[in-house]
């Protein structure tokens, strides 16, 4: 145990040096925001619409079957070995395609999963109640579907924004940019307070993408706004603004028959 | 172009059978080194969860203690969590020994308790009614119940394990990881594939192993047939619901 190291990674974080420049820490930054950013947009678009047409009942058999299938699978195949496969296939000589596809690959899973497992477990009774009201197909899935299914559907970004932070990080192996480039460069040189602060600035970031996903969660969650209204009859004014749950887990939706 | 290169190896191909020939030693000491990682550090997450799962179902403070830091340290990545066991242990298997042991513990601390936390009360009645001190009711009545929810989260860690043992490489201990990591310079590309499939293959043969495990330990979850008594084939299997908590 070489405490030494944990001033040392300290005065490394604090000089202005290693932050400025091409190879700095702003920059690696930088692009680590930029990849992340991307990606995540990108696995968005290609999962949730999938997820959603799924758990709507586009095939619900096959749906479950993939959503399971799918999120083992992306457990199974080690990131780095497609980071790596992809960076020596043909996409390689193309920058950053292979890093941007593997990041993809691996965010799509616990998307796809996550948002099925949320749609496709919504209450059915709430759902053939709004069918019954004449709500056409979009509406019971933008209205009734989607709202139960949140909670479960930001867990999935959440965890996919996760993994692509921790599989961008990884991209510093086969030369891609990124803060996981700190650590790799640390290790080259046999720096080790380097490695340490690189790895500082990974864990907080990763930690950091988590806390703002989830503060997003409970602004946005339209669930917890109709139960507060729900739950608060006189005083408005009082209405419990945290509600004190935990971590938001898969909770279960909203009780069944209301009205 | 002469298409026909006799040596696949120079020929620098994705598929290679000279490759598996003449490196058959690298290769099965890579997939040694690989399967004791994994199974060392899984052993010894599942040995250091089983106290943390009773602690947090004895106190609640603990519980949310226990498991938000667990998830806190699920959340970092594994690059900067074997960069920041670095000063600890030095380069070492060590380092991605307890890299994993630290991601296995949320999966596995979680199913613990959700495990123990489900089992009926009746049972737990019964068996006191019968006489069973506190030990005995954990070990032969509450245990072997949670031993489903269990076994799933060993699964999970397992797999996971088995494919993040690979970035110990960074360190020189990623077992076929580090046959990856060193074709990286050379484009070696058989020897990246090769090491790419063989940890696939690792880790859907100890999924299965641990499901047929699992079903050995559980004798009565096939006996009834029928199919009435929750069986956990096809359909949802807990696998995917325990992830989405991490």
């Amino acid at each position: 145990m070489n405490l030494s190291v944990i001033p040392d990674a300290w005065s490394w974080l604090t000089t202005a040096d290693n932050w400025s420049g091409s190879g700095g820490a702003a920059h690696r930054l930088n692009e680590h925001l930029y990849l992340t950013a991307v990606c995540l947009v990108l696995s968005c678009a290609i999962a949730l619409p999938l997820a959603l047409w799924l758990g709507h009942g586009g095939g619900r058999r096959f749906g479950g079957a993939l959503a399971i299938n799918i999120s083992n699978a992306g457990r199974a195949v080690p990131t780095f070995a497609v980071l790596v496969l992809l960076t020596l296939g043909p996409l390689g000589t193309h920058g950053d395609l292979p890093t941007v596809i593997a990041l993809i690959l691996f965010a799509v899973p616990p998307l796809l999963t996550n948002a099925y497992v949320g749609i496709s477990q919504a209450d059915p009774s709430v759902v053939q109640a709004a069918k019954g009201m004449g709500m056409s197909h979009l509406q019971v899935l933008g209205r009734v579907e989607i709202p139960l299914a949140f909670p479960l559907i930001m867990t999935g970004v959440r965890t996919a924004a996760v993994q692509i932070v921790a599989t961008a990080t990884l991209a510093a192996l086969p030369g891609g940019g990124g803060l996981g480039r700190i650590i790799t460069a640390g290790f080259r040189t046999y720096r080790t307070p380097q490695v340490v602060a690189g790895a500082v600035l990974v864990a907080l970031l990763a930690l950091a993408v988590e806390g703002v996903l989830a503060l997003a969660q409970r602004l946005l969650d339209p669930g917890r706004r109709h139960r507060v209204r729900e739950a608060a009859p006189a005083p408005a004014g009082e209405a419990p603004h945290e509600p004190p749950t935990g971590r938001p887990r898969p909770t279960r939706p909203l009780t069944g028959s209301t009205q | 172009m002469s298409a026909h290169a006799r040596n696949c190896l120079a020929a620098n191909d994705w598929i290679c059978g000279e490759y598996l020939r003449s490196r058959s030693e690298e290769l099965t000491d890579a997939t040694v080194e690989h399967i004791v990682i994994t199974l060392s550090a899984v052993g010894l997450a599942i040995l250091v969860a089983f106290p943390l799962a009773l602690l947090a179902r004895r106190w609640r403070i603990a519980a949310g203690g226990i498991l938000s830091l667990t998830t806190v340290l699920y959340t970092i990545p594994s690059l900067a969590m074997y960069a920041l066991l670095l000063p600890v242990f030095g380069i070492s298997a060590s380092i991605v020994v307890t890299g994993l042991v630290l991601y296995s513990l949320t999966v596995l601390v979680r199913n613990m308790l959700a495990g123990l936390q489900a089992v009926p009360e009746e049972a737990r009645e019964a068996a006191r009614g019968l006489g069973y001190g506190p030990a005995r009711l954990l070990f032969a009545v509450e245990l072997p119940l949670a031993l489903p929810a269990v076994m799933a989260g060993v699964r999970i860690a397992t797999v996971s394990a088995v494919s993040l043992t690979t970035v110990g490489a960074i360190v020189g201990h990623g077992g076929l990881g580090n046959l990856i990591y060193s074709s990286l310079d050379s484009y070696f590309k058989a020897q990246v594939l090769t090491a790419s499939v063989l940890c696939v293959a690792l880790a859907v043969a100890a999924d299965l192993l641990l499901l047929l495990v699992q079903r050995l330990l559980t004798p009565w979850a096939r006996a009834g047939g029928g199919g009435r008594r929750t069986r956990r084939r096809p359909g949802p299997a807990p696998a995917p619901r325990a992830e989405e908590v991490a």
